[in-house]
Order: structure tokens, then C-alpha cells, then sequence
């Protein structure tokens, strides 16, 4: 379970997040949404302990994420998964090991574990065979199914993804979407991801978060988020533009 | 002016206390965590293997060049064959690890910086973050261990090829007795002398590596970022290396070669 409260976040005279307060619960499958700039990225990297909040508290199971070191943070870290937005696949090494990277650092999987583990992982996303590959060899869809991979082999309990389907084609972004839910639905895992993508939000959510002025504006089932007739959120999920909307 | 000058000060300050935190942070895990074998077999190689083309090259050349202007000086004085003596001396105590730790920096540092720098921008640090993996474990460990062993051995052999590059513009260029280069060569040369210049080489090989993966560390977004980190590396190693070595050749002869 994680427990976020007046979560508070600026980078120089910025204010990002100005007082989040989120809960969500094991097993559900949250997206996040919000025009760009509203800080949905830096609430995603305050639920992994990758920023430090300026006030307000992140709790992970019960656990409270300011004041924790690097190498505490290690710990909590472990029950996470994530996806970011462009893989970040390590470009100096392969697909194999790039996705039993936790499992060497762990060692303690022998050679023959690793590589089940690895294959079965890569057969989850639909690439089977590709562990030799270079991340410079693959596209975009690929990449991001690889790394999905990496963030599912060592069975995380909690799956973040930071827009998931960016730069992808329409095909690329289904299959996306379609393995967010199958690894939602087969592992049993809490996804949060957020998205720009209103038809990814439909596909791999049952409930939705909006975020505006770095607050939490909206938040409930997806079908009542992203049918609501409440103007903010209708003119973000429909994209209209209206003229006292500020450009990001 | 003034206060530009005072942010660039601040700017230098901010900079020394984080490489401190980031030598706590390499201290701390080496008590954490043992550091991959591997990791540094293949850092010893880059930075150490690597390396030699460059360090071997500037380290004949500049025993060679110091060599001929000496003698053109003590040549007016009939010193001739002391000019082995000074080679050797200043081979070993200042210019062998100075110029092996400055040509290390243009070649290492700049490399760690932008290979770290790039990582950062393309989130590949956060990645490991959230691999369950302390970046300084995985990245500046093995880069600090590998220079501060490589360092030393290259500075060695500038002096060895420096010396004997000498040796040879000495002996067979400019017509120095053989046998006298090489006494007062053994005569004034020290084994204090040897000593400085170990230790200072294995100084300027933690300067070259914290700095540099402090930089990269620290990047700033974009391929600009990643520019001006190895820019400010280099520039950073550099200097502090120039710096450091005024200061250690004082302390060091005070302790190790009394007058």
C-alpha cells in the first residue's frame, strides 16, 4: 500500500506539487494524468524514493521514504518495478544482461536460473530469443518491451510506468497496453503508470488521477474520470483547448 | 564582476564538499559491499591498459626534451654529466606523475564524465536506482579503485621511458660520458624521490576519478549538459592536480627528504 500526504515539491522558484495526497491500495492498477508540467513524473519518482520531497511524507507499506538514505532506500526499491519513459536500457551491455541485471547484482541465482528466468521474462513481453541483442538494435516498441522485462524479472509487487506508450505508433502502443494489463492481471502486481494517452488510461486502468496545479483534482473509477463533466477534466481527456488554458 | 567572481567561488565550493561526500560515500561502499572483481578488472583495463600509448609517449618525449635543454645549460659550465641527475630527479618526483595524471585526465576523466554524464541524462542512473542499486556501488567503486592502482603504474613507466629516452638523446646525440650520466644519475637520485612521486600519483588518481564521476554524476539535462560536465572535469582535474602537487611537493620533501 502506498500513503502519500501533502506531498510538496519544487525545483527553484517552480512549484510542482503543492500538496498531493494519494492512496493506492495492492492490486490496483492506477493511472496517473495531467497536462505536462503538472508534475506527474515527479509524484511517480517520489513514490520510488527517486526525489525527496520538500515536505509531506511517501509511505510504502507502512514505511516512511524521507530520511532514508541511498542505500536504505535499496530495500524499498527492491519491491519496485519501473518502466521510464525512454527504457533506459543500459547501452553498454545486452538485452540478457540488461534484464538479469538485479539477479547478478543479488547472486543468488546460479548461471541456469538466470537464464530460465531471463527467457521466460522475455517470452512475457513477446520477444523470445533476443537476448543477445544490443539495445541499439532495437526500436522503440522493443526497447520499452525489454524493459518492462527488466522491471518484471525479479517479481516485483509494485509496477511503475512513466508514459508508457510516448513515441510509440499506434500498434506498438496496443501491445504496450495490452502487456501492462497482462502483467497487472497475471502477477497480481499494483501498477501505476502515468500517461498523456487517454486510450492507454481506458485500457490498463480501473481507476484514474488527475493532476492539476500540483494537486490531486480528480481521482476515481476510469470510466467516471474520463466521463466526467467537470470542465478541466473533460477538456483534458477530449484535448480541447479553450482560451484561458495556459500553454505548458 | 565581484559577484560573478563570487559565484564562481561559491560554485568551487559547492563542488568540493560534494566530491567530499562523495569520498564518504565511496568509503562507505567499501564497507557495505564488496566491489565487483570484474567491474574493476575491466576499469583497470580502460584506465590503466589503455592508457600507455599516450602516458609512454608524453613520458619519452618530455624525459627526452628535459634531457637536451639541460645539457644546453650545463654545457655553458662544463656540467655536462650532471644533466642524467636532473632528468632522473625530475622525472621521478614531479614531471613523471604530473604529466602521466594530466594526460590520464584528458583521456579517463573525460571519458568518465560523459560516460556518466550520458547516463543521467538518459535516466540509466535512476534505472539502476531502481534496480536496487546504489550507483556509487556500481559506477564510481570500481572507476576510484581502478585509477588509484593505475595511476601509480603509469606514472612508473614515464619515468622508466622517460630516463631512457634521455639516456639516449644524452649518450648518443649529445656526447655525454655514458658511464658518468648514469652515476650522478644513481648519486642524486633518492629513494625519497621515487617515494613522492608514488604518492602522488596515487593522490592525482583519486582527484581524476572523484572529480570526473562527481561531474558526470551531477550533469546537468542534454547533450550540452554532457559537454560542459567533461569540459568542467577536465578543467576541474586539472587544475586541482596542478594545485595539489605545489602543496605535496612541500609537505613531502619536509617529511621524507629533510634538508
Amino acid at each position: 500500500m502506498i500513503d502519500v500526504r501533502d506531498l510538496q515539491k519544487g525545483f527553484g522558484a517552480q512549484r510542482v506539487l503543492r500538496g498531493v495526497n494519494l492512496r493506492i491500495e495492492r492490486g490496483e492498477a492506477v493511472v496517473i494524468i495531467g497536462r505536462s508540467g503538472c508534475g506527474k513524473s515527479v509524484l511517480l519518482k517520489h513514490l520510488i524514493g527517486l526525489v525527496p520531497p520538500d515536505a509531506g511524507e511517501v509511505r510504502v507499506d507502512g514505511q516512511v521514504l524521507a530520511g532514508l538514505d541511498e542505500r536504505a532506500l535499496i530495500g524499498v526499491r527492491r519491491r519496485f518495478g519501473m518502466l521510464f519513459q525512454m527504457a533506459a536500457l543500459f547501452d553498454s551491455m545486452d538485452v540478457y544482461e540488461n534484464v538479469s541485471f538485479v539477479l547478478r547484482r543479488e547472486g543468488r541465482h546460479s548461471e541456469a536460473e538466470m537464464r530460465a528466468m531471463v527467457a521466460e521474462a522475455l517470452q512475457r513481453v513477446e520477444l523470445p530469443g533476443i537476448e543477445h541483442k544490443r539495445p541499439a538494435e532495437l526500436s522503440g516498441g522493443m526497447r520499452k518491451r525489454v524493459g518492462l522485462a527488466r522491471a518484471i524479472v525479479y517479481r516485483p509487487s509494485i509496477l511503475l510506468y512513466d508514459e508508457p506508450t510516448t513515441g510509440l505508433d499506434p500498434i506498438a502502443s496496443d501491445r504496450i497496453d495490452r502487456l501492462i494489463r497482462k502483467v497487472w492481471e497475471d502477477l497480481g502486481v499494483t501498477s501505476i503508470a502515468v500517461t498523456h494517452d487517454m486510450r492507454s488510461a481506458r485500457r490498463i486502468s480501473n481507476r484514474v488521477v488527475m493532476l492539476h496545479e500540483g494537486r490531486v483534482h480528480a481521482d476515481g473509477p476510469t470510466e467516471r474520470i474520463l466521463s466526467s463533466d467537470d470542465p478541466l477534466v473533460y477538456n483534458f481527456v477530449n484535448g480541447i483547448a479553450t482560451e484561458t488554458a495556459e500553454l505548458p | 564582476m565581484p559577484s560573478a567572481l563570487l559565484v564562481r567561488l561559491r560554485d568551487v565550493v559547492v563542488d568540493v564538499g560534494e566530491i567530499t561526500v562523495l569520498c564518504r560515500d565511496v568509503l562507505g561502499s567499501l564497507r557495505h559491499r564488496r566491489p565487483s572483481w570484474a567491474d574493476f578488472i575491466a576499469q583497470v583495463h580502460f584506465v590503466g591498459v589503455k592508457s600507455q600509448t599516450v602516458v609512454l609517449t608524453t613520458g619519452a618525449a618530455t624525459g627526452m626534451v628535459l634531457c637536451a635543454q639541460t645539457y644546453f645549460q650545463f654545457h655553458k659550465v662544463k656540467m655536462d654529466t650532471a644533466t642524467g641527475a636532473v632528468v632522473s630527479v625530475g622525472m621521478c618526483s614531479e614531471l613523471g606523475p604530473v604529466l602521466a595524471a594530466l594526460m590520464l585526465t584528458a583521456r579517463v576523466g573525460a571519458a568518465m564524465a560523459a560516460e556518466l554524464g550520458t547516463m543521467k541524462v538518459t535516466e540509466q542512473i535512476d534505472a539502476l536506482r531502481t534496480l536496487a542499486t546504489h550507483p556509487v556501488d556500481y559506477l564510481v567503486v570500481p572507476r576510484v579503485l581502478a585509477t588509484l592502482v593505475a595511476a601509480p603504474l603509469l606514472s612508473v613507466e614515464a619515468v622508466f621511458v622517460g630516463i631512457l629516452g634521455s639516456y639516449q638523446v644524452g649518450v648518443r646525440f649529445l656526447g655525454i660520458d655514458g658511464a658518468y650520466y648514469l652515476a650522478n644519475m644513481r648519486r642524486y637520485t633518492d629513494p625519497p624521490d621515487v617515494a613522492i612521486g608514488l604518492i602522488k600519483a596515487v593522490v592525482f588518481g583519486a582527484i581524476i576519478a572523484t572529480v570526473s564521476c562527481h561531474k558526470g554524476l551531477t550533469c546537468r539535462q542534454g547533450a550540452e549538459g554532457v559537454g560542459r560536465a567533461t569540459t568542467e572535469a577536465v578543467v576541474m582535474a586539472s587544475i586541482s592536480i596542478l594545485v595539489v602537487n605545489f602543496f605535496l611537493t612541500l609537505l613531502l620533501n619536509r617529511i621524507l627528504n629533510p634538508m
